[in-house]
């Protein structure tokens, strides 16, 4: 059982007035440590244009190391360029993941591209930084992981790990699209892909975490750590329709492994669950990220409409295995 | 090469399609049996919601002088993917291999985009009715983008030769952007893949295996490989990017490679061996071509004018 003291919200988008391309959102949160200040990695967007329709980008910002809630600098531009015309990521870079390795920041991120049928298809694209993560720049022109028998579309929400020696890539796959109201929407759950070396991945092509609310659960940011003799696994899930209120939105759910491939699913053991309150998160929380620093364990999370005004922070205060 | 043409073997238009089939049998692709040949062929419907073209497959049995049609599919021989599946807007083409006591399926999908108007990936089916039906091994593709082959991978032809199984595809290298009158125009290439079952391929990643002989625009299309002798041989065809629907100038031919290794290609069109008529169906456009070896003879099956519109033909090959 955790148990998390929530600190409040930490950054609001809205807030920031100087960025044409970060207007809404900072969704997916993702740390990369530096000695003075910790850099959290988000998504946003422009406003939405006359269709709607948007368009999204990831940023950074770095927060006192000594002080998390305190904002020390936000990142000038995108750290990443959409992808050219007809590739898997024209139309969105979100969420990414980042980690350090030899002299160079790795993201894994997902790319967006619009469909006819469907509002969209997503995979998942890699990029490099060799300035510190300011900017990352792609390999490639297609995506490092992308569609198989077994995962027919929307390959989403990475997070790169590496334990014992090997990588780990946790994400999501695209079950099926069902209607709501005649509206699709995607049904998708949690997924895994090991590597030697970042780049040439195998896929477990297995659910690692059985759905609870109903069949049709979509699940969402795997966000897995190793801590007290356990793997440890935060992530989000809601129903299939009508999941944009309290009722049906995302939740934070846990699940824990010895061995990264079975998983037991216990939502109780979360803890930390919407506001009573009214407030920033009081009708959804989703899209954890858990962290250690300085001898404590940190959570940054999803508010409400999946991050539109922002994310904020939580501190364990207590684990009991 | 020297080929001699045989004609139309297959009119859309004077044959009882399936369902609400407007015209078109488009890439023919053959299951040989002992005494006669199943030709598939994508052909099409209108799509109820949009308005759009869906492609879909259908075949016709011929007997050995492919003079005769003695049976046409009556029913739907592979669905069209569910919402939102690479395969929701079409299957074109499809490959057949038969292999020990199995028959695969190696099918391009089409789905639709905003931006582009395509994307393709390669799926893989099984038939337990001697390719009355085919079953998906899964929602998804058997073969699709990667880092360096960023879409439209699909015409998967495939062949086991020496117990590996070698997949010829193309894949596509950009989008051109739309310019005048012509919406985005996609340049794509010819690649190979290798695998151990026929599931599970091995990319050579973004490597074109057959040399531009146009431009480096040049768009390939329809890799179909055959051996003869200790020689392998591959027809396909190929066009400029734009221009290429009216303008039979940039419009689809057929182009040719051989190779002694299955690595090294050489592209060798004058020996091709076949060219446009000076009349007929087949006077202004060669293309999806498809090689197969039956009762002791190579024939070369293709679409002529219009991508396939009124039909197909084949060719007999009279010497190598």
């Amino acid at each position: 059982m955790f148990t998390w003291k929530k600190m409040g919200r930490v950054f609001n988008p809205v807030e920031i007035k100087d960025r044409s391309w970060l207007k809404e959102f900072a969704q997916a949160p993702c740390t990369l440590i530096f000695d003075d200040f910790v850099r959290v990695y988000f998504s946003c967007r422009p406003p939405a244009d006359e269709k709607g329709q948007y368009v999204s980008y990831s940023a950074y910002v770095d927060l006192n190391r000594k002080n998390l809630m305190e904002i020390v600098s936000v990142s000038e531009s995108p750290i990443l360029k959409l992808g050219v015309l007809g590739t898997f990521d024209e139309f969105g870079t979100y969420p990414v993941s980042v980690t350090r390795h030899q002299d160079e920041v790795r993201a894994y991120y997902a790319g967006w591209t619009r469909c006819e049928s469907v509002p969209f298809n997503v995979a998942i694209g890699y990029a490099v930084s060799k300035n510190n993560g300011k900017t990352f720049d792609k390999t490639g022109d297609g995506p490092i992981l992308s569609y198989s028998i077994d995962e027919p579309f929307i390959l989403s929400g990475p997070k790169i790990r590496r334990f014992n020696n090997k990588w780990y890539l946790f994400y999501i796959a695209g079950k099926k699209w069902v209607l709501d109201n005649g509206k699709p929407e995607p049904v998708y759950t949690i997924r895994m892909a090991t590597s030697d070396d970042g780049l040439n991945w195998i896929k477990h092509n297995k659910d690692l975490i059985t759905a609870r609310v109903e069949e049709n659960e979509a699940q969402a940011s795997p966000d897995v750590f190793f801590y007290q003799e356990k793997y440890h696994m935060f992530f989000c899930y809601r129903h299939s329709a009508n999941y944009r209120g309290k009722e049906n939105g995302y939740r934070i759910g846990y699940a824990s492994s010895t061995d990264l491939v079975n998983w037991e699913r216990d939502d109780t053991k979360a803890g930390i669950d919407v506001s009573s309150e009214e407030g920033w998160d009081s009708e959804m929380i989703s899209y954890p990220h858990v962290f250690e620093l300085d001898n404590e364990v940190y959570m940054f999370y999803l508010g409400n409409q999946v991050g539109k005004y922002g994310f904020g922070l939580a501190k364990l205060e207590d684990y009991r295995p | 090469m020297k080929w001699l043409k045989k004609g139309l073997i297959f009119d859309p238009a004077k044959n009882n399609l399936p369902d609400d089939c407007i015209g078109f049998a488009q890439s023919p692709q053959t299951l040989v049996f002992d005494d006669f040949v199943r030709i598939y062929f994508s052909t099409r419907k209108k799509d109820a919601a949009t308005g759009k073209f869906l492609s879909f497959i259908a075949f016709a049995d011929f007997d050995k002088n492919f003079t005769r049609v003695l049976n046409i599919s009556s029913e739907n021989v592979i669905e069209l993917g569910a919402l939102g599946s690479f395969d929701e807007h079409g299957i074109f083409p499809i490959n057949i291999l038969k292999h020990q006591d199995k028959i695969f399926a190696y099918t391009c999908g089409w789905s639709r985009r905003v931006s582009v108007s395509v994307e393709t990936s390669t799926g893989l089916a099984i038939s337990d009715d001697d390719g009355a039906t085919f079953k998906k091994a899964g929602t998804g593709p058997v073969l699709t983008s990667s880092l360096h082959e960023p879409f439209l991978v699909g015409d998967s032809f495939v062949q086991v030769y020496e117990e590996l199984f070698h997949m010829w595809y193309i894949f596509g290298q950009r989008w051109k952007n739309a310019e005048g009158n012509e919406p985005p125009a996609r340049v794509y290439k010819i690649a190979h893949a290798t695998s151990a079952d026929g599931v599970s391929w091995i990319k050579e990643e973004g490597k074109q295996i057959i040399a531009d002989f146009l431009n480096e625009d040049e768009c390939q299309a329809l890799p179909t490989v055959t051996k003869i002798g200790n020689r392998y041989h591959m027809y396909f065809c190929f066009r400029e990017a734009t221009d290429f629907r009216q303008n039979p100038n940039r419009g689809y031919r057929l182009g040719y490679a051989w190779s002694d290794d299955l690595l090294n290609w050489k592209r060798d069109d004058e020996n091709a061996g076949i060219s446009f008529s000076e009349n007929g169906w087949d006077s202004e456009m060669m293309c999806y071509p498809h090689i197969f070896q039956f009762d002791g003879k190579v024939y070369l099956l293709y679409n002529g004018n219009e991508f396939g519109k009124h039909g197909f033909g084949i060719a007999e090959l009279e010497s190598d």
